[in-house]
């Protein structure tokens, strides 16, 4: 059988980490309530949004104990999206901009259709 | 005999280890045939979600009219003044509860404590069916009051609907089938079938699909509500 049965580990762990999950939400919808802005508030979103998504893949999700190359296999992949990310990001703000360009040398301003 | 390639050897790094998996004949993963399989499943999910927060992050981007802002759509009154992001505050603690129930469900699976197991993984049910209602209750009052629509609405981009009911909606369904999931294989823990088959993998396996869900929403909560 392999060395994944009786994968289990203390309860205390999986508690502690509940708990840090709770305190790191917490702190997400605090960054929302105090009204950060800009910068500081993107960067704290992301962060706290890493390391819950973190904990609970490694450790709720076992994969700190799982194989390399099922790790590899599976946390790549979507690591790879990040170009994607990037190429759309940069493709967003390109559209956005020459909306903005046409709309002003046009002469007209969308309005949002409303019921 | 092609199953020697893949056992480990005492001074193998963890670098070698993934050497050796591929190297094997037969077998890649040694681990349960479930597990994997559930693991390359939730891979493919990972890249539908994402593909749908990417199409958002870019409509949003390249919009000229402005998004409208989540905390105020999303803010509740309790006869005062409207706290903003309530409900979906709850919702995220509900989810993070449910994922706690559940990886303690699959700690006591593997000390083949059935009944704790399953009321465990009842609990995990319960909260993912109260998540859903309040889901629903969103979308009613958006919908009903709010006068959103996947085309329009009237607080600013009319793409914002669309957005949110295609991806909530999306989560949703997965929250949904998920609770369904969770309630069968509850039901055969109770009824002692891993008992006979002599392993509560299938509990790991459910746990890996519900945390999955719980992970989904931690980057639309981010992304979506709070951004």
């Amino acid at each position: 059988m392999s060395a994944t049965e009786g994968q289990q580990h203390p309860l205390g762990i999986y508690l502690w980490i509940w708990a840090l999950l709770f305190v790191l939400s917490t702190l997400s919808y605090m960054v929302d309530y105090m009204n950060f802005q800009g910068y500081l508030r993107w960067t704290l979103i992301l962060v706290f949004m890493f390391l819950k998504a973190g904990f609970i893949i490694a450790i709720f999700m076992h994969m700190a104990w799982e194989r390399m190359a099922l790790i590899t296999a599976i946390l790549l992949p979507p690591a790879l999206l990040l170009f994607l990310i990037g190429l759309m990001a940069l493709e967003g703000d390109y559209i956005f901009q020459i909306r903005e360009f046409v709309y002003s040398v046009i002469e007209f301003t969308p309005i949002s259709p409303h019921h | 005999m092609a199953s020697d390639a893949a056992v480990t050897t005492a001074d193998e790094t963890r670098m070698g280890s993934v050497v050796n998996d591929w190297s094997a004949d037969k077998q890649t993963f040694e681990v349960p045939w479930g597990k994997a399989m559930m693991w390359i499943f939730l891979l493919s999910d990972t890249f539908i979600f994402s593909s749908f927060l990417v199409g958002y992050m870019h409509v949003r981007i390249a919009s000229t009219i402005p998004w409208p802002v989540p905390s105020e759509v999303f803010a509740l009154s309790f006869g005062g003044d409207p706290i903003p992001l309530i409900l979906i505050a709850i919702m995220t603690f509900i989810l993070i509860t449910s994922s706690g129930t559940m990886a303690l469900a699959v700690n006591y699976g593997y000390r083949r404590n059935k009944k704790v197991t399953f009321w465990l993984m009842v609990a995990t049910a319960l909260l993912g069916a109260s998540f859903v209602g309040m889901q629903a209750f969103e979308w009613t009052k958006l919908i009903v009051e709010e006068g959103v629509r996947p085309w329009s609405n009237p607080m600013g981009a009319p793409q914002f609907g669309s957005v949110f009911f295609m991806i909530t909606g999306f989560h949703g369904m997965h929250v949904s089938a998920g609770v369904i999931y969770l309630l069968l294989i509850a039901n055969r823990v109770r009824r002692g079938d891993y008992d006979k088959s002599g392993t509560y993998e299938t509990v790991e396996i459910a746990g890996l699909y519900w945390h999955f869900v719980d992970l989904v929403w931690v980057f639309i909560f981010a992304f979506f509500y709070l951004w």
